[in-house]
């Protein structure tokens, strides 16, 4: 299981969206190596039968009711948008189809 | 070359609440952009999500209504990818566990063409609940976002890829429409963005058991272009295989003004969407005592409400299907019946009448001015004798516009039933002046007896039954 | 060095100055004017706040103090101040998280747990320094500044709450809130000898509380000593129906708890923690004068294992870089904080968090995506997660037989600016901390002695979930008999 784990950094940061400049993807790459290969002892320890713990509380069924409550002024939201239409909307720039625009 | 053709509807249903689905903003269209908008839904640094008890008890009743099994436990999950209609740049959606597995929808009657839709069962692989994005408006060089709609409750029906036939697919989403319609679940307006439509279809030759390239269709805004998209696209298939071409798994989109389909993006295989549980949302647990108090709520489907119309009310077939294919609309008739109204008329009122009056106007029943105990108390008039038909006919155009019921359009518009020994006087006196005509009667014209009657209707200025009037002629001059 | 910048206030403590405040001693205006004096004197050294608006708190101070001689204070802790770390959300404050990325951005609401702060009357005094999205033990991952040491300045204060220390032990405030996903709270209240506390997973509200590790992280208070810990504990802890994780049915009343005394606690010792590498010898021994005097006191002293200890560190940089990842990702100049604009939306994506982001930050968000993307998912998260469970199963089964577990904070003492330039190394640091974040029970830090550079060493107790108490009795114990 961890022989064939290889991690480019270069294709995670381009899924995470961060753009690296060269050297800092140098950089990572040793470093996130280094920090994988001290993760690999996991792979030793026996996990059969064992549910993965995703909560620190066993609750279920936590609901809200369907009630309206306060919402945010316009003012505030528009406010602390880095750019803003016609006192509305906030500005994005052109969006360039590249197959994963999330369109529903 | 003959193919078959496997079609799959991936619909997303926007559920009837009255707040979004992880925070307390109303949940409505139409409000000026960025007002229906919380530190939740715009994905503030801090916030957390809370979910609407009511989206997912609606989910749960869909599912119930489509015949689904409900899972015992399900989650949240979070879905990885970025755009800007997406505040946290992940949707909390669903991935392993959803509310809602396999079930079936039937589909039955003339298709979309005209065509006979033999009955079939089409298959529902899950439904699962997720939040709505914003919306996007593009203007060239650059893009405005409104978050009104981010957060809204959106459940996700995937069907399984069952479908053979544009008339399927239409028919399969009229039948999911009526069923959310009947549910109160939503009202699947696609104009209003309530329901949207990817369609994915794909031809193969016909008997060969492997599947040809999945094609998908987007931007379907009705039924009738999902239909029509269908068409067109099968076509263009068809025709590439026949050429000996390749078909592509890619994704299309479908402009409705020129009829054609265009090619958006090749799908590679699937986009990594990083699918973890929502660490922020604590499971779900349905438990028999809420999944029965949630099937409790189920309401009768279209189908069966058709069946028992036909044997509660022993109208015909086509009347049931008719009253029943809106709910609103069956549920006034059940309260007029429910009023005294004889089962037959009150539906030939319902169907003919009222549903012209209310489409001339542009007022949906619910809006209705004449209520059903209004509408009973003129159709059982109608039946007893008490008025008229031409009678009934002066007292519902009133009633339309005033709203009023029975007694007070009578009194205001003078309406008088005509006994029968006034009827008697005017039919002697029809007979003594008309000799002529009743003559020929006795001669066996028929024509003459509505002469006569017309004389009977003339005199009581209209206001006698004419039924009456013609069995008291008959009598009278059976007489002599 | 330490005596000009580590200070004790006059009243020390919040509980001392709500008693002076009541007795007519003090004012709220002269407790707030204390703090600044000191701010003014240390703080452009030590780095601990980011920001200290004298105007807004002496306003709130004078209301207060009006409120009080008026006979209607809000409560008796009305007027006084506490420093808040820079990734809770104050109405009308920044709330930048020490990172480039959120500049601009103005909190339009109010953390819950501040929102029962202000109920309570008390003013929210300063935003304090942080490691950037609280990623980082040493304070030294800001982007304004890393935080110093008020014991040695050339040291760091620990981190990722670095500010929060920095801030009481140098007498800038009485207490102050921190946060705390892998040990956030309790390490930097080792290194700058004070107090700080963990609470159980679920029982403070997160709401409002900006997310680095969603099923990790916790607020909690940083102080001067264990009675204001259970104070602020009190105010802060409880239900909330807008934090979904929130455990429903949560007690309070910590403070009642204090002077029960230590009679009946069994103290465990888990065999692992000594076995460490890397342990600091005067750090151990701190610990182990620590479980004497539990022991010379009476107390019950068992041994203890938490055979997953050599796990915990790598199962918390799987699932905390996971869940960040994730969490990081609304961080893209659209909506809030600072946009590094392009000619299209994807280079505003790609720009905005390069140079947003620093390079720890980067760093984790680069590994989660890594641990939770296609085809690594099952070798990394789900197995760590499951792992998890095991921790958690070690804890159980040790508090079956104790009912506190002892044990160094941290294996060394503070450690200078730069030394440690290894990301893993400085990850391997967390080793005694992580446990309780992934099992989700509490745990504090006690400050017990110094080394022999006069760098504070802190003692770790740790309960069950929900076991506040028996922590809150042992380390109020602790740090009294310490004192003699």
């Amino acid at each position: 299981m961890a022989s064939d784990k290889q991690i480019n950094v270069e294709d995670i940061a381009k899924l995470a969206r961060v753009e690296l400049t060269v050297e800092e993807a140098a950089e990572f790459q040793k470093e996130i190596e280094s920090i994988l290969g001290y993760i690999e002892e996991l792979s030793a320890v026996d996990v059969e039968g064992i549910e993965p713990m995703a909560h620190a509380t066993a609750i279920t069924n936590v609901f809200g009711e369907d009630v309206p409550g306060p919402q945010l002024d316009r003012e505030a939201v528009l406010g602390n948008a880095p750019e803003t239409l016609d006192d509305e909307l906030i500005r994005v720039p052109k969006v360039i189809e590249d197959g994963d625009g999330g369109t529903h | 070359m003959k193919y078959d053709v496997v079609i799959g509807l991936e619909v997303h249903v926007q559920v009837q609440t009255a707040t979004k689905i992880f925070c307390r903003c109303p949940n409505r269209s139409g409000a000026e952009p960025n007002t229906l908008i919380c530190p939740v839904c715009m994905g503030y640094p801090g916030v957390l999500p809370v979910p609407n008890r009511e989206a997912v008890r609606k989910t749960i009743l869909a599912g119930l209504m489509c015949d689904c099994k409900i899972a015992e436990y399900s989650k949240f999950d979070r879905k990885s990818y970025f755009y800007p209609d997406m505040p946290k740049n992940f949707q909390t959606s669903q991935y392993d566990l959803p509310l809602c597995g396999r079930g079936y929808v039937q589909i039955a009657g003339i298709g979309f063409s005209g065509e006979e839709l033999p009955a079939a069962e089409i298959g529902i692989t899950r439904i699962h609940l997720e939040e709505d994005v914003g919306k996007s408006t593009h203007f060239g060089e650059y893009s405005g976002i409104d978050y009104n709609r981010a957060g809204v409750p959106l459940m996700e029906i995937v069907s399984e890829p069952d479908m053979t036939s544009p008339d399927q697919a239409y028919a399969y989403l009229t039948v999911l429409k009526q069923a959310m319609q009947y549910g109160g679940i939503s009202d699947c307006d696609m104009e209003k963005g309530q329901l949207r439509c990817d369609v994915n279809v794909s031809l193969k030759p016909a008997g060969r058991t492997e599947l040809g390239a999945k094609i998908e269709l987007k931007n379907l805004n009705s039924f009738k272009s999902v239909h029509r998209a269908l068409e067109s696209d099968i076509e263009r298939q068809a025709a590439v295989l026949d050429g000996g071409g390749e078909l592509l798994q890619e994704t299309r989109g479908w402009d409705d003004d020129l009829g054609d389909s265009y090619f958006l993006r090749r799908k590679e295989g699937d986009d990594d969407y990083r699918y973890f549980p929502e660490p922020d949302l604590m499971p779900m647990a349905i438990d028999n005592a809420w999944l029965e108090e949630i099937r409790a709520q189920v309401p009768e489907t279209p189908e069966k409400r058709r069946d028992r119309f036909v044997a509660q009310y022993s109208i015909p077939e086509y009347d049931a299907g008719v009253l029943t294919a809106d709910r609103p609309v069956a549920d006034y008739y059940e309260e007029t019946v429910n009023a005294g109204a004889p089962a037959k008329k009150a539906s030939n009122w319902i169907m003919v009448e009222l549903m012209r009056e209310l489409s001339q106007a542009n007022v949906p029943i619910t809006e209705s001015p004449i209520s059903p105990t209004a509408l009973a108390q003129l159709v059982t008039a109608i039946e007893s004798a008490d008025i008229t038909g031409r009678q009934a006919k002066d007292i519902f155009v009133d009633m339309f516009k005033t709203g009023n019921d029975l007694e007070t359009v009578k009194a205001t518009l003078n309406i008088v039933k005509t006994d029968d020994s006034e009827i008697r006087n005017w039919a002697r006196q029809a007979i003594t002046a008309n000799p002529k005509p009743v003559a020929e009667f006795k001669e066996g014209n028929e024509k003459s007896m509505n002469f006569l009657v017309g004389q009977v209707m003339k005199a009581s200025r209209g206001n006698a039954n004419p039924q009456s009037a013609r069995q008291i002629l008959i009598e009278e001059l059976g007489k002599s | 060095m330490a005596d000009q910048y580590v200070h004790q206030l006059s009243p020390a403590t919040l509980f001392d100055a709500a008693a002076e405040l009541a007795a007519g001693d003090a004012t709220s205006t002269s407790l707030c004017r204390q703090l600044l004096a000191r701010h003014e004197a240390t703080d452009n050294i030590l780095n601990g706040y980011r920001q200290l608006e004298s105007d807004a708190i002496l306003e709130q101070a004078a209301a207060a103090d009006a409120r009080r001689s008026d006979g209607k204070p809000i409560g008796p802790y009305d007027g006084l101040p506490i420093a808040i770390k820079d990734n809770i959300a104050v109405n009308g404050q920044p709330c930048g998280c020490a990172s480039r990325i959120l500049e601009g951005y103005t909190a339009p609401y109010d953390a819950t747990v501040v929102t029962r702060l202000k109920a309570a009357g008390m003013i929210c005094a300063g935003r304090t320094n942080m490691d950037e999205f609280a990623m980082g033990s040493s304070t030294e991952n800001s982007a304004y500044g890393h935080s110093c040491n008020p014991w040695n300045t050339e040291c760091v204060p620990g981190g990722s709450s670095g500010g929060s220390a920095v801030a009481v032990a140098s007498g800038q405030a009485f207490a102050a809130l921190g946060s705390d996903t892998g040990g956030s709270i309790r390490q930097p209240a080792s290194f700058c000898g004070i107090v700080g506390l963990k609470p159980t997973y679920g029982l403070v509200p997160r709401y409002g509380l900006v997310a680095y590790a969603s099923s990790l992280d916790q607020i909690g208070p940083l102080t001067s000593d264990v009675r204001d810990a259970a104070l602020v504990l009190d105010i802060i802890g409880g239900y909330d129906p807008m934090d979904s994780t929130s455990i429903p049915d949560t007690r309070t009343g910590f403070i009642d708890a204090l002077d029960k005394g230590i009679e009946g606690l069994r103290i465990g010792v888990p065999k692992e923690y000594f076995d460490v590498d890397g342990l600091h010898p005067e750090v151990r021994q701190a610990s182990e004068a620590a479980i004497r005097a539990f022991s010379d006191a009476g107390c019950e002293v068992v041994d203890v294992s938490l055979p997953s200890l050599r796990y915990g560190v790598a199962v918390y940089y799987v699932i905390a870089t996971a869940e960040a990842s994730s969490n990081l990702a609304r961080y893209d100049g659209i909506r809030y904080g600072a946009r590094y604009p392009d000619t299209d939306l994807m280079s505003t994506y790609f720009m905005t968090r390069e140079k947003g982001f620093g390079k720890e930050v980067k760093r984790r968000i680069i590994l989660g995506t890594y641990v939770l993307s296609s085809g690594y998912y099952d070798a990394y998260y789900l197995r760590a997660q499951k792992i998890r469970t095991l921790v958690r199963r070690d804890f159980a089964e040790a508090f079956k037989s104790c009912d506190v577990i002892i044990g160094p904070t941290s294996p060394t003492t503070a450690f200078r600016h730069g030394e440690i330039s290894d990301p893993l190394q400085m990850y391997l640091t967390d080793i005694y901390t992580v446990p309780a974040n992934l099992a989700g029970n509490c745990g504090i830090s006690i400050p017990y002695g110094t080394d022999s550079s006069g760098l504070p060493i802190g003692v770790q107790l740790m309960g069950d979930s929900l076991c506040e108490n028996n922590i809150l009795r042992a380390g109020h114990w602790l740090m009294e008999s310490g004192k003699s």
